[in-house]
């Protein structure tokens, strides 16, 4: 396959790939990581590389700069960097090769940097690793380099330390760090994924320019379909380590050719339109992340494999969501609002002093004067950059957290807040929680049964042990997944499998309310796009109401009737969530909506 | 025999922890040497050749008989007698077996407690926390023969002299458990606090489930890893506390064979020539500590992701 047809004017080719195959020797044989890829990079380009765990984006980072981590190890094919074969150097010229060379931006700007040095001594240093100069001369150019990343006042920034920056800016001080060495090529492998909206934009912006004026090659791995529309030239599509489709970003994105590269564009949540489903998912990706992510130890066979089409009999989905509606007499009751929030202030670790106010603190003020309602069976979104209090608002209602003033009703009853509400309170029932992170919200220790079963166990819903299993493997039905998961265990799921099996364990509790705190942000768009499908399909069959909290505007987008936006605890936006998307009423909201990257560009997929 | 090992391998695929075992000799000669050990030492009775409990078997003309096949040995006595006529190879038997006794109860109690505490200081936090871990700083800065000591001084203090005797090993596994509770408790609160912070946690409060619940069918699975290690290799300490004891008599009492006294009454006789009486209860002490040891480390390895 030629990578682009329109091959004219463009600028020399600096990194050259072909037919690269990487493989991990394991206990089980050898592991191929990455396959036969082909792939090219330009001076001045950006060239995104992007797919979802464990297709093998920062194996190929890796392969070029020589740091294949343990038993991984090049295979096949060529890595060529303006003519010099990089796959058979040793590793002293490879040592000098990386930074000289080619240099790598991480995800992580808190750990990239020693906490121990100034950032004036990490630049120089850098410096004169690389380069033959006086102390003064390294000084100048780190200065220089730190204005052009955008740190204003450089001079004086030289003496302080990595904490003393913000995210943003320590990203920056990482990025002046890697064209030290005036590279030819960068390899920035998810630059912006610990990043603020704002700051994610900012940043992207930086790297762009950086590309246009220095002429380097740069590399972008990155999950998130957004910032590859945003400033990618090329993009490479990969999956289980092979290239699905090349080209101009614009095309791929627009008119996939190949069926996953069309599945994962279908699963990207547009903030520019709502959908009722998402259609056209590739469902088999999600069981295939499994196997990769844990490794090769994931491959052992398991034994709940083994038993063919294991069931409980009585157990359907049909009978979850008799079990889920036999409830609804009751609901119909519920009162509208299902639940308020008047006036919530949070603020924590204050202390009122021990003795004529010594040691008093003011605390730190996590929410304040937060409220709004959720409609009984509609969906609120809760939207808000990181420390903006939504995971505290998460807690507050289901009773981790205290406020320190304001009240919570709930179904028309005024809420215990924190310690006050008693373990037998009926909303401990009634409000349920799905949490962020599949990969802790479930006991690895226990089996899938164990877990299902606590809602049931500890509300006495069940009368007998074989009732209770009957609902657990009914309800893991109705969530997508096998009754047989019953008798494995957590490890042995993927991260969206493990997601709908915490949705199971909420719904066994017969909830009238879901608080989500960023289900779908730890897992890949086409899984995200799973979860949101069954959350959506849950809540029109069973009148839940919801409270969906996510940092993701299009993602929101997909879920809320109405809308709340959080700013540093503060309550800026409260709405109807078409009105807010259509004109926000705060200059925060607008702020917010123009800094989600645009996926303009995907327009032209045809949807079914 | 070979057809065994093949089927072990097998399985040895697919259960990562067999794997490992399977794939270090180390730790599995070690673990042959820790079965052979407890075995004998369960089985003493029926191996043992003299009862030395039973007076009436020894005969004071029989002592300090030297090992069976040096010039001068007994058929009789395979390594040799002690000072007052007994069969050492019997007495090394029923000595290790006390040893291990004393040095398991006190582990049991020691990690009882320990995770208890720690459990609780770890989920609890606050004063309560302070208050634990504070009281096992303290305990951290006495010598755990110290703490023995001291246990054992209150107990003859406070008991009278006739049941002394017989709670003499009661109050030995205390003495020794007390001083070795703390490494649990530490272990079990750091790994509570970690596992305090996960959703999962979260997740149980959140619906409301007893937090006895919680700590005992929710966190106490998590964090068993790391103790399991710690009590193998403080097992080792146990057993060379308990002979440390018995060797400076505050311990087992003399009349009763464990590896410690065994040790002591040995000491005695080795300037004059009775080497055996120390060599082979040393021996067998030392062997045992160090396979309990290695098999500690290589659960150690296997457990802790950040040591492979």
């Amino acid at each position: 396959m030629v990578p682009d047809a329109s091959n004219e004017t463009l600028p020399e080719t600096l990194l050259e790939i072909r037919d690269l195959t990487v493989t991990f020797a394991s206990r089980f044989g050898e592991q191929t990581a990455i396959e036969n890829i082909d792939m090219d990079v330009r001076r001045g380009e950006i060239v995104g590389l992007v797919g979802e765990s464990g297709a093998g984006k920062s194996t190929i980072g890796a392969a070029i700069n020589g740091l294949l981590p343990g038993t991984g190890r090049i295979t096949g094919g060529t890595v060529t960097l303006s003519g010099e074969r990089l796959d058979r150097l040793s590793e002293a010229s490879l040592h000098r090769l990386r930074g000289d060379r080619i240099s790598m931006i991480f995800q992580d700007p808190q750990t990239s940097l020693n906490p121990l040095m100034r950032i004036g001594e990490q630049l120089i240093e850098t410096i004169r690793q690389h380069r033959d100069c006086r102390e003064e001369e390294a000084r100048s150019l780190a200065i220089a380099l730190l204005e052009d990343t955008g740190i204003a006042d450089a001079a004086t920034r030289m003496s302080a330390w990595p904490h003393q920056f913000s995210g943003g800016m320590r990203q920056r001080v990482v990025i002046a760090l890697a064209l030290c060495t005036e590279p030819e090529l960068i390899i920035a492998d998810e630059p912006t994924t610990a990043l603020d909206l704002a700051i994610q934009k900012q940043i992207l912006a930086l790297i762009r320019r950086l590309a246009d004026e220095r002429q380097v090659g740069i590399i972008l791995i990155t999950h998130d379909i957004g910032v590859i529309a945003e400033i990618s030239d090329r993009v490479v599509v990969l999956r289980h380590g092979q290239v699905k489709e090349r080209g101009v970003t614009a095309r791929v994105l627009g008119q996939p050719d190949d069926p996953y590269t069309r599945s994962l564009m279908a699963a990207v949540p547009r903030m520019d339109r709502k959908l009722e489903r998402f259609l056209g998912i590739v469902e088999a990706v999600d069981t295939d992340a499994a196997a990769t992510r844990r490794g090769p130890s994931a491959r052992v066979p398991s034994r709940a494999a083994g038993k063919p089409l294991w069931r409980v009999s009585g157990a359907s989905a049909t009978a979850a969501s008799d079990w889920l509606l036999g409830e609804s007499s009751e609901r119909s009751a519920v009162h509208d609002p299902i639940l308020s929030l008047r006036h919530v202030d949070v603020i924590f670790d204050a202390s009122p002093g021990y003795l004529f106010g010594l040691g008093r603190r003011h605390g730190v003020r996590a929410l304040d004067d937060v409220s709004f309602d959720v409609a009984a069976g509609s969906v609120l979104g809760l939207v808000g950059e990181s420390g903006s209090g939504k995971s505290t608002l998460a807690k507050t209602i289901t009773g981790l957290v205290t406020p320190a003033r304001g009240a919570l009703l709930f179904d028309g009853q005024v809420l215990p807040s924190g310690r006050a509400r008693s373990r037998s309170h009926p909303s401990r029932r009634r409000i349920q929680m799905v949490f962020q992170d599949p990969y802790s919200s479930l006991n690895e220790r226990h089996s899938v049964e164990s877990i299902l079963i606590e809602p049931l166990r500890e509300y006495d819903l069940a009368g007998t042990r074989a009732a209770r299993r009957r609902l657990a493997a009914s309800v893991l039905e109705l969530v997508g997944l096998p009754q047989r998961a019953l008798l494995s265990y957590p490890h042995q799921f993927s991260g969206g499998q493990r997601q709908r099996i915490a949705v199971a364990r909420a719904l066994l509790a017969r909830p009238e309310l879901l608080v989500a705190d960023e289900p779908t942000s730890a897992l890949d768009v086409s899984v995200q796009a799973q979860i949101l499908n069954l959350l959506k399909e849950l809540q029109s069959t069973f009148g839940l109401s919801m409270l969906f909290i996510s940092h993701n505007l299009a993602v929101v987008r997909q879920m809320a009737d109405r809308i709340v936006v959080l700013k540093r605890g503060e309550c800026v936006e409260y709405g109807d969530s078409e009105a807010f998307f259509a004109s926000p009423a705060s200059p925060y909201g607008r702020e917010l909506l123009s800094e989600t990257p645009s996926l303009a560009l995907l327009d032209a997929v045809p949807r079914r | 025999m070979s057809t065994l090992l093949e089927r072990l391998r097998r399985l040895g695929t697919e259960n990562e922890f067999l794997y490992l075992f399977l794939h270090s000799r180390l730790a599995m000669i070690a673990a042959t040497v820790a079965v052979l050990g407890m075995g004998a030492a369960v089985l003493a009775p029926l191996i043992a050749p003299f009862d030395p409990y039973d007076i009436g078997s020894v005969d004071i003309l029989d002592s300090l008989v030297p090992p069976g096949w040096t010039d001068g040995g007994d058929a009789r006595f395979l390594l040799g007698t002690d000072d007052q006529g007994r069969d050492l190879w019997s007495a090394i038997l029923y000595g290790t077996r006390l040893s291990l006794v004393v040095g398991l109860s006190a582990i049991v109690f020691a990690s009882v407690l320990g995770v208890t505490l720690g459990l609780l200081a770890g989920y609890l936090g606050g004063r309560l926390d302070a208050v634990i871990m504070r009281i096992a700083d303290v305990q951290l800065a006495l010598p755990a023969i110290l703490t023995a000591l001291l246990v054992d001084g209150i107990a003859r203090g406070l008991l009278p002299r006739d049941t002394h005797d017989e709670l003499m090993l009661v109050v030995l596994t205390v003495a020794i458990g007390l001083s070795l509770w703390v490494n649990f408790a530490r272990t079990a609160r750091a790994s509570t606090f970690v596992e305090r912070q996960k959703e999962y946690v979260q997740a149980a409060e959140v619906m409301g489930v007893h937090p006895l619940r919680i700590l005992l069918v929710h966190i106490l699975p998590n964090i068993l890893g790391p103790l399991l290690v710690i009590l193998t290799i403080d097992l080792a300490v146990a057993v060379l506390l308990e002979a440390t004891l018995s060797f400076l008599g505050v311990g087992v009492p003399p009349n009763q064979p464990s590896l410690g006294t065994l040790i002591r009454t040995g000491t005695e006789y080795l300037f004059s020539g009775e080497w055996w009486i120390v060599l082979f209860p040393s021996l067998t002490l030392v062997v045992l500590i160090v396979a309990v040891n290695v098999l500690g480390d290589f659960l150690r390895d296997v457990f802790d992701p950040r040591l492979r």
